[in-house]
Parts: C-alpha cells; sequence; structure tokens
C-alpha cells in the first residue's frame, strides 16, 4: 500500500501561537517538520489517516539568532542553514561538522534540528555533539515553556520526554568558555553520504600547562537507545597525564555507559571496538 | 487550493494538499521530466530546486511548497536547445539509463548558478544524494567540472 493524501487530514497554522493551540486541541497529531522521516514511512503506507500538524508557516522557528553567550537555534532551522550559519561555524565546530554528514545535499536542506530531536533516533548524528556542548531543548506548549537539558530529552528509541501537548520550539547551545585543547566529531557507516551510523562520536578535552586532563566531554551515538555521554570515563580521566596505562584504563570504561546492539546495521562488537579505538586516537592524539 | 511558481509561471492545485509534490508536477502539471527512484528520499532521482536549493520532491507534500518557488528539469533547456550543462552531459557521456540525470542535473544547476567550484572532491560531495544506478559517477563528474569550467569562461549568461 502507498500512503493515500485523501487520507490524511492536515493543520496549517501560520504562527506558534496557533501551533501549540492546534496541537493541545488535537494532541495525536503528528507535528511535520522537513519530513525527511515521516514522509518516507507515509509513502510506503505505514502512516495513512493521520492528522498532521504542517509546522512549516512558522518562520520565526526557522531563524538562528547569536545571543551573548549561546546559539538559539529555531526548532525548524534545516542542517543546511545551520552548517552555514558564521557564529555556528566559529563556536560549534563539532554540531556544524554533523549537519555536513547528515543525508545528502537534499536531506540537509530539508531536515530540521527540531524535527531530528523529536524524532529520537539512537543514530542521530547531531545528539552527541549537543551532548558534548551540553545544549537545551526548548519547549512549548498552550501551558507554557520549560527547559530540557538534551541528555534528559530522550526517553528511548524514538521515544522524547514531551508532553502530548508540546512542541520543540527551539534548541540553545551555550558556546564554550574556554578554547578546549582539542575536539572531535567522527561519523562511521557503511558509506560517507545518506548511510545511517554504525557509531558516531563527538569529543572536547581540556587540558591544563601540568599536562593534567581538566576535563573531558565524550558522546555516543548509536552505541544504546539514546545518545550518551560517557559519565565514568569523564570522571577517570579528571587530573590525570595521558599515559598509554591510562588510556587503555578509560577506554576499557566505555561499555559502562553504552550498551549496543547487533542489528541491521551493524553488530554490538564491532560498535564497541571501532568506538574504544575513537576514544583511543582521541586521547592518544599529541600525547 | 495550494498555488505555488513553478519555472516561473504562477501554479495552483486544488487536490489534496498531502498529495506528494513530485506527484502533482507529474500528474497534475504535466511536467514528467522529474522521476521517481526509491520513493524514500535516498536516491535523489527526484531532485527539484525549492527556493533554490535541492530537495527530494517525494519528501515533501505539495502544501509545503506552498507560496515557494519550483524548479524542474524542465525549466533548464529543450531538445533543440539543451542549457549548457545538459550539452555537457551529452559531451562527457554523462548520461545512460537516465533515470537519474534530471536529479544530478538540477543538484548540479543550483551549485553551478550560486557560482560552486570546480574541484573534483566538492563536486563529487554535492552530488553523494544523487545515486546513479548505471554507476556512470566519473563521466557525470566530468561534466559538472566541465560546466563549471565554461561558465567561467563566458561569464555569467546560462
Amino acid at each position: 500500500m502507498r500512503g493515500d493524501p485523501r487520507s490524511m487530514e492536515l493543520l496549517r497554522p501560520q504562527s506558534a501561537a496557533a501551533a501549540v493551540r492546534m496541537k493541545a486541541d488535537h494532541p495525536r497529531a503528528v507535528p511535520l517538520a522537513g519530513g525527511t522521516d515521516f514522509m518516507v514511512a507515509w509513502n510506503a503506507g505505514h502512516l495513512n489517516h493521520r492528522t498532521v500538524l504542517d509546522l512549516s508557516g512558522l518562520d520565526d522557528w526557522k531563524r538562528i539568532r547569536e545571543l551573548s553567550g549561546s546559539l538559539w537555534i529555531g526548532a525548524l532551522a534545516t542542517h543546511a542553514t545551520i552548517g552555514e550559519h558564521p557564529a555556528a561555524k566559529r563556536r560549534l565546530p563539532l554540531l556544524v561538522q554533523a549537519c555536513a554528514v547528515i543525508g545528502g545535499v537534499a536531506i540537509q536542506n530539508r531536515g530540521t534540528l527540531g524535527g531530528n530531536l523529536a524524532n529520537a533516533s539512537p543514530a542521530g548524528d547531531t545528539f552527541p555533539p549537543l551532548a558534548v556542548y551540553d545544549a537545551i531543548v526548548h519547549v512549548v506548549s498552550r501551558d507554557g515553556r520549560r527547559t530540557l537539558p538534551v541528555r534528559e530529552f530522550f526517553a528511548g528509541v524514538k521515544k522524547t520526554r514531551l508532553g502530548s501537548g508540546e512542541l520543540v520550539e527551539a534548541v540553545e547551545v551555550p558556546f564554550l568558555e574556554r578554547r578546549p585543547t582539542r575536539r572531535l566529531f567522527r561519523k562511521v557507516g557503511t558509506r560517507a553520504a545518506q548511510a545511517l551510523s554504525k557509531t558516531v562520536a563527538a569529543g572536547l578535552l581540556w587540558r591544563g600547562r601540568d599536562r593534567r586532563v581538566r576535563e573531558l566531554r565524550f558522546a555516543l551515538g548509536s552505541m544504546a537507545p539514546t545518545v550518551r555521554r560517557l559519565a565514568q570515563v569523564e570522571a577517570f580521566v579528571i587530573g590525570k597525564r595521558m599515559t598509554p596505562e591510562m588510556v587503555e584504563e578509560a577506554c576499557a570504561l566505555l561499555d559502562r555507559d553504552v550498551a549496543p546492539i547487533d542489528d541491521f546495521r551493524s553488530t554490538a562488537e564491532y560498535r564497541l571496538h571501532v568506538s574504544r579505538n575513537l576514544l583511543r586516537s582521541f586521547l592518544e592524539e599529541g600525547q | 487550493m495550494v498555488r505555488l511558481r513553478v519555472n516561473g509561471k504562477g501554479r495552483s492545485f486544488a487536490g489534496p494538499p498531502f498529495k506528494r509534490l513530485i506527484d502533482v508536477l507529474r500528474e497534475d502539471f504535466g511536467l514528467t521530466g522529474t522521476k521517481e527512484g526509491c520513493g524514500e528520499g535516498e536516491c535523489g532521482a527526484c531532485t527539484v530546486l525549492l527556493d533554490g536549493r535541492p530537495t527530494n520532491s517525494c519528501l515533501i507534500p505539495v502544501a509545503q511548497a506552498a507560496g515557494r518557488r519550483v524548479e524542474t528539469v524542465e525549466s533548464l533547456g529543450k531538445p533543440e536547445r539543451l542549457s549548457p550543462l545538459q550539452q555537457s552531459f551529452l559531451t562527457e557521456g554523462g548520461a545512460q539509463c537516465g533515470i537519474c540525470t534530471p536529479g544530478m542535473l538540477m543538484t548540479a544547476w543550483s551549485w553551478i548558478r550560486a557560482g560552486g567550484s570546480a574541484d573534483e572532491g566538492a563536486i563529487r560531495n554535492l552530488l553523494a544524494g544523487n545515486l546513479c544506478r548505471c554507476t556512470g559517477y566519473q563521466h557525470i563528474v566530468n561534466a559538472v567540472v566541465q560546466a563549471v569550467k565554461a561558465r567561467r569562461r563566458r561569464g555569467r549568461s546560462r
């Protein structure tokens, strides 16, 4: 069966206020942003007879604004516009790198950061950068607004902590106060474009003048039902020198915070092996 | 009623607003140059320009194109008078079965029109979301590289 357009009810708000009102009145309506995920399933005939809340008329939610200490990214900003934004390029390079490896150019032109988050795929490529930047998700409903740290936004595979009347309004990404000693974004997939990740990593490392680690932030995607920061590894390395023994011990702790699975894209063993290699090379680089 | 601009002309569509843009273009507007490959946003055969940017027309309900500019392969040239980019595909052997060609052309045209470079790596990255089932990639990349260079020699007309 194919998607049947006549079976669909379409709500087309032209303002954020109208959108949250409609979402409250139609709690089962599916919010539609760039459609890069929804339309794939709809084309296959899996989503007929749905009410769809088309958000594409909300121009205000497409904007990206540089605030004093953060970047405000409207939920409907596309991966392409984020990747082109001067402040994002200057201050949030890991997010810009992630936006450049999602799908191909045509997907980057349609897919949105808010849609990516609300869709909550375990393989979302922007999530590890958002997790290491400690991004904040701004949520709105008819009853008001609230914020969630991105690490608490996901409840599981394809599940978020959004209430039935809530919509993602924006993602706020704080700028780093200190320049990191080094950083990493790396997606490992079957093919450079289009393919979903087997594992995807983002890392930030600060070292002091004494060469000891001041802070490590390291996040992995596709390695658990949701994006994970490696809390055990991050805590373990603080104050330590980057010796080969220390790096091995840190890598041994990696599986405390992730739980990869075997699926049609990869195996748990391969995912763990590659993720450890990514962490090891990131820590070892220029010991 | 959905109103949009297609290849510079105002058009309107009175059918179901969730009908896909590709189906409206082909079935209602008679613009059959745009092809459907996978219907999943993976292959890029259905690429059209929406407000100047390449997009997969199989993933867009026509309502989302309301008030916007759509450009299809029919906007480039005619069989008797090809655009320089189309001519370059012909000269370089950049088309085999032809299913991917309209999508390749539209993605490449958005790049060329925006002043994109003739760097082969950048063009391969640009076209990474456009699959060719005949795997004639080298000729396609050559065609785009040559079209960029020719446009630079000519100055900026088309």
